[in-house]
């Protein structure tokens, strides 16, 4: 990991809501050039709030960076606006899809193309996105409203694509979808970092599904960042198998043996 | 009313409805239908306001009436002044700077109204927002007295007073149409098209109807919400402008035109908040309604239906299909 520079850089961040609820408690992580990199993590530990303090999409929601720094290719960038961060090449994909349910799929990746000028780069990026995302192709002139949980995230996705981004932080692709649409989103993701080089920074529930398809993992629990390391690492450490993966211990278990009591979270010291 | 035949005047209109007369002619239903649409047309021009900012910010532009007169007044003071100040007498010269100097205040005003009000309520509640437009209202009657005066002004753009017959070979006497209303409903068709071009063709458009969609999800791909508001506010300017001109030139520039934004409100009900030709259509139906229920049901119920027909639709509307005619239909996937 240390062989690429990281393009993008969290230095201990405090997020404070409202001007009184503390959410992150100094949060630090990097994001090498070019690798797919997972923040995990269960509901409220924070995963959403760190994308949202990269991308600037925080005001919205009265939040604030009081703390900290946040860095692109060494710029500063936590007084950017969302626009000129996706100017910059930083997009997010925000949980839940958002698509713009009243317009059509295509009239929806166009959207994204809002902050790009040149006409050939628009009809490229268009042409890509429907290579990646066959379906949408099909679904094109579709209202977004009326395409399926699968395809709205697709469009999502192939939205933010149309901004020509280098780094994209995607924010639970895997929420509400049948496990086989969330291996094909994954394997859509990973065939964009391998092929585009689009950098990925994927927030996910989904432990299992990231860890397969990320290079290197942070693991968060209300608002601080309590393990970090490669993918393969975590894949098969106790702690992390015990409390996110739900395969401690190595042998299937009968609850009748179950210990009464579950392993001790040693980073809870 | 002795006149011999074909040298009607436009009181006969009036003097019919008023007097209970049934009507019965084709030529006299004609009469009413048209005069319903052109009432209709300018209803459509304050609705469109109100559509305009309502699908872009999901804001309720309470102060629409008030942008109305706002820029009535402009229009009528700057007309008044041009000549003064630039030392020229002719009046085409002079309504023309005046709209330009109307248009550039509407302007000025949209992006203040956004720097100092909407921009420190992003996702706010839509109450909170329509508290703010509420406030905005009574700023801008103030302000608007204060810069150009308090009495009634009026606006001569040259639009014909006379009204004219048409179809005389058809029906004896032809059908009396107002020349005027006719202009103004012309002119407001003119402006529709426009506006469905821009959103529905450029680039600009489409980023409204996606902010009009989803705040966070256009910002969260770089589209810039203060200035799309800027712009949303500009063209709900204008259209207050064009509005303000063809009110202000029909019942003169005075405090009242604030309230035929009260008259657009069923407009919106019956055509959707959401929907460009809603409003437009929506104002067309009350519009012709009124006048039809007037002439036709009044002698039976009593008069004044006029005044309280266009509600009591709405009302109907709100029970059966509160999303309007055209209005967005709430998807829900289920």
């Amino acid at each position: 990991m240390s062989s690429s520079d990281p393009v993008l850089t969290v230095n201990g961040i405090e997020v404070i809501y409202n001007h009184v609820i503390l959410v992150l408690k100094g949060v630090s992580l990097s994001v090498p050039e070019g690798r797919i990199v997972t923040i995990l993590g269960g509901n409220g530990a924070g995963k959403t709030t760190t994308l949202r303090a990269i991308s600037n999409l925080l005001k919205g929601e009265r939040g604030e960076v009081t703390k900290g720094g946040i860095e692109l290719r060494g710029e500063r960038i936590e007084n950017l606006s969302p626009s000129e961060l996706v100017q910059r090449g930083v997009v997010q994909v925000m949980e839940g899809r958002h698509c713009f349910a009243h317009l059509t799929i295509e009239e929806n990746l166009l959207a994204g193309a809002y902050t790009r000028r040149n006409k050939a780069e628009i009809a490229h990026n268009l042409e890509k996105v429907y290579s990646y995302f066959p379906r949408l192709r099909t679904r094109r002139t579709s209202q977004a409203a009326y395409t399926s949980g699968g395809e709205q995230q697709m469009c999502a996705i192939g939205r933010a694509l149309m901004t020509s981004p280098s780094v994209v932080l995607l924010d639970e692709p895997s929420m509400g979808l049948a496990p086989q649409i969330v291996e094909e989103v994954f394997e859509i993701v990973k065939d964009l970092n391998a092929r585009e080089k689009v950098t990925f920074l994927l927030a996910e529930q989904n432990t299992t599904m990231a860890l397969k398809y990320a290079d290197y993992g942070y693991i968060m629990e209300s608002g601080r960042v309590v393990m970090d390391g490669p993918a393969s690492v975590l894949r098969d450490n106790e702690d992390v198998k015990e409390f996110y993966l739900g395969v401690g211990g190595g042998d299937r278990r009968s609850f009748k043996d179950m210990k009464s009591y579950r392993r001790r979270k040693r980073w809870l010291a | 009313m002795a006149e011999a035949p074909g040298k009607r005047t436009h009181w006969d209109f009036n003097w019919r409805s008023a007097n209970g007369f049934k009507g019965g002619t084709m030529a006299f239903f004609l009469e009413t239908l048209l005069g319903g649409l052109m009432a209709g047309m300018l209803y459509s021009l304050v609705a469109l306001g109100f559509v305009l900012i309502f699908k872009a910010s999901g804001v309720f532009n309470f102060a629409q009436g008030a942008m109305v007169l706002f820029a009535a007044l402009a229009m009528a003071r700057f007309a008044e002044w041009a000549p003064a100040w630039f030392g020229f007498e002719s009046k085409f010269l002079a309504n023309l700077i005046a709209f330009a100097l109307a248009a550039a205040l509407m302007f000025v005003l949209a992006w203040l109204i956004e720097r100092l009000v909407l921009r420190h309520l992003v996702n706010q509640e839509a109450a909170t927002l329509l508290m703010a437009t509420l406030g905005i209202t009574y700023f801008i009657d103030g302000l608007g007295q204060t810069i150009f005066g308090s009495d009634i002004y009026r606006i001569d753009v040259g639009m014909p007073k006379d009204p004219a017959f048409v179809l005389e070979s058809v029906f004896e006497g032809g059908v009396l149409v107002n020349l005027e209303d006719v202009y103004a409903a012309c002119l407001a068709a003119l402006l529709v098209a426009l506006l469905s071009l821009f959103f529905q063709k450029t680039v600009t458009g489409r980023a409204l109807r996606a902010v009009a969609d989803d705040h966070q999800a256009a910002q969260s791909i770089g589209i810039p919400l203060n200035g799309i508001w800027v712009v949303v506010w500009c063209v709900a300017g204008i259209v207050a402008l064009v509005a303000g001109i063809i009110w202000g030139s029909k019942l003169g520039v005075q405090f009242s035109l604030t309230t035929v934004a009260l008259r657009a409100l069923p407009v919106i009900i019956l055509g959707g908040l959401t929907s460009v030709p809603g409003a437009i259509i929506g104002g067309l139906i009350i519009g012709v309604g009124e006048k039809l229920s007037e002439v036709y049901l009044g002698p039976y119920i009593g008069g004044g239906i006029e005044i309280w027909f266009a509600y009591a639709l709405a009302l109907v509307f709100l029970l059966f299909r509160p999303q309007g005619l055209f209005g967005e239909k709430i998807i829900d996937r289920v």
